[in-house]
């Protein structure tokens, strides 16, 4: 029963990947302003669009372009760029191994730290040591990434000389070198992502608080530390799972933002200088890794959660 | 536990739960009482809708007018008047460009917000009453998106685009009438269920007269609640567009890239980004403050109260 849940979900997984390559190929190749026409902008004649459009495969149906897209993404050819003429495979490369390197880092850090705080706070619901973790973390989540970075930046680089206030890289540091150029966007990142561990680690255990076996220790005089830790935490462990594998996919969106504040150059950084000079494959390409990424991250927590609950792992 | 599930964020499976305990059969509703942060929340929330409409009428110059004398300096009394919060990296006017962003951010966030509902709630209602392959169709597609990155859909849409208001809207009304949907299909699925609805089909009402007189009224309420929240996604993701650029496109002003424009000046001490970084804050907590206060369960179990 849970090898068939199991497989079912990673099959969802794959539909949803196969959807979401659809999904970015019509948005980026089908709507008007094709690629041709880009290019070539206000020098455009029929004839040049034509030529070009017939180079680039654009003349053939759309169907058709879809599945040579996709054959191409598999095999690993990404296509060139419209603005350097370089491959996208080339651009990629070294900023892929930046990005995952960033968030590597803040997995490390954030993950240790939120379980901690979280637990904490559940263990003491209705102080105001937790209230003000509540209130803290409900604020940090409702402000916009760019935010705490701006915050940060005021803080540690402008007022206290403490951080540079971008993350230039030359590719030849030290180790101390590399984690100073990387300090500023792993403290806004790791703030982002924590606040929205805390709450929900704290959320899980207080949901498993309140289950009638939680009750009953309470009722035969178990001391409350060791509820939380022996009885509260164990059953908590799948909902905590999910919780780590969902903020590491929300990450997409927080690198987004903080390789962008601090010219990091990461995967996300190249996605968004695509989109504004409307480089389509090199988006379509960054777009897929991002968003496959995601897709797997959630499937993992998704397993993950069926893995952590004896019920299914042990089927009658 | 389904995939669904799994990815939701807390606040949508709150609001959800939040949803079910407004439903007919719930125990009767908890008095409409708020903390004073809660009063404290609605007074700022009230102060930008306000701000909304008469800002620009009352900011004391316009917003593309470069009024001040050189660019990042602090509040003070410049030659054309005074500058309360200093002036930007073009020596415009910062806070007369807080008053007219208001607007800018505020409204296309409620524009994107209500197309949302209209979208979300049409097609939620409609799964949830004709059910079958239209059901299937429409849940499967809203499944799709929902299992992305809003920010990478914002990103791609643009790229091929480009950005422009009308754009800006639609995009974020779609891909937050995803979560719309789900919620107002999930509500319509428990209400048709109910006796009462099926009391009005035997009487031999038609689907629209249901839909009219039972459904929308029973769902209203909850989709309110939720209504909050969604808006606060919505301001976040318009101004993390404009942040990176690729939202509203200057000269207007707009909180977000207000923060990107004058983000440099943050190493010469201007504050010229803090401020429009405050008022996103202050109106995106103030909101969370207000649906956190209204769905904060009163009393709750043994266990919460005695550990």
């Amino acid at each position: 029963m849970m090898t068939r849940m199991v497989m079912q979900r990673i099959g969802i997984g794959f539909a949803t990947l196969i959807v979401v390559s659809i999904i970015v190929f019509i948005a980026t190749s089908i709507l008007p302003g094709d690629v041709a026409q880009i290019v070539l902008g206000q020098s455009a004649t029929p004839e040049t669009l034509a030529a070009l459009r017939a180079e680039l495969g654009l003349d053939q149906p759309g169907y058709i372009r879809y599945f040579l897209w996709l054959g191409n993404m598999m095999t690993g050819d990404l296509g060139t760029s419209k603005a350097g003429g370089a491959t996208i495979a080339s651009l990629i490369g070294g900023r892929l191994g930046n990005t995952l390197m960033m968030a590597g880092w803040v997995a490390v850090i954030s993950i240790p730290i939120s379980i901690a705080l979280g637990l904490w706070a559940a263990m003491h619901p209705g102080t105001w040591l937790d209230r003000i973790v509540t209130f803290g973390t409900l604020s940090l989540i409702s402000v916009p990434e760019f935010f705490i970075a701006t915050v940060a930046v005021l803080i540690l680089a402008v007022e206290l000389h403490w951080l540079p206030s971008t993350a230039y890289m030359t590719g030849e540091e030290t180790f101390w070198e590399l984690m100073k150029a990387l300090a500023m966007p792993l403290i806004t990142l790791v703030i982002v992502v924590s606040a929205q561990m805390i709450r929900m680690t704290r959320a899980g255990i207080l949901n498993v608080m309140s289950s009638p076996y939680i009750e009953m220790a309470i009722l035969k005089g178990v001391p409350r530390g060791r509820i939380i830790l022996r009885h509260a935490f164990f059953n908590a462990i799948g909902p905590i799972i999910n919780v780590i594998a969902l903020n590491l996919a929300y990450l997409v969106s927080g690198v987004v933002i903080v390789e962008t504040i601090f010219a990091y150059p990461g995967l996300a950084k190249l996605m968004i200088d695509g989109v504004q000079t409307r480089d389509l494959p090199l988006v379509q390409a960054c777009a897929m890794i991002f968003c496959a990424t995601y897709v797997v991250l959630i499937l993992i927590a998704d397993v993950g959660s069926i893995l952590s609950n004896p019920r299914l792992r042990n089927p009658k | 536990m389904t995939e669904q599930v799994a990815t939701k964020k807390e606040e949508e499976v709150l609001a959800e739960l939040d949803s079910f305990a407004e439903l007919p059969d719930a125990p009767p509703k908890r008095k409409f009482r708020l903390s004073w942060v809660g009063w404290l929340s609605v007074g700022v929330v009230v102060f930008w809708l306000v701000i909304c409409v008469i800002g620009p009428s009352i900011a004391p110059f316009h917003e593309m007018d470069m009024d001040g004398d050189d660019s990042f300096l602090p509040a003070g009394q410049g030659e054309y008047g005074y500058f309360y919060l200093g002036t930007d990296y073009l020596s415009r006017d910062t806070f007369s460009r807080i008053l007219f962003g208001a607007r800018n951010t505020i409204g296309i966030s409620l524009a994107a917000t209500l197309l949302a509902y209209l979208m979300g709630i049409t097609l939620g209602i409609l799964a949830a009453v004709k059910g079958g392959w239209i059901d299937m169709g429409i849940s499967r597609v809203n499944d799709a998106i929902l299992a992305l990155p809003t920010i990478m859909l914002g990103l791609i849409v643009i790229a091929a685009l480009g950005s422009s208001i009308p754009i800006l809207i639609g995009t974020a009304a779609v891909i937050y009438a995803t979560s719309v949907f789900r919620i107002a299909r999930a509500l319509g699925q428990d209400i048709m269920v109910q006796d009462y609805v099926e009391a009005a089909a035997t009487r031999g009402e038609g689907i629209w007269w249901i839909i009219r007189a039972e459904v929308l009224p029973n769902a209203a309420m909850p989709l309110a609640t939720d209504f909050g929240l969604r808006l606060v996604f919505v301001v976040l993701f318009i101004s993390s567009l404009s942040f990176l650029g690729l939202g509203v496109q200057p000269p207007a002003s707009d909180w977000g890239s207000m923060v990107r424009e004058n983000l440099q000046g943050l190493t010469y001490g201007s504050y010229a980004a803090i401020w429009p970084a405050l008022a996103i804050a202050s109106f995106t907590i103030a909101i969370n403050l207000i649906v956190d206060d209204i769905s904060a369960k009163s009393g709750g179990s043994l266990a919460k109260k005695m550990v």
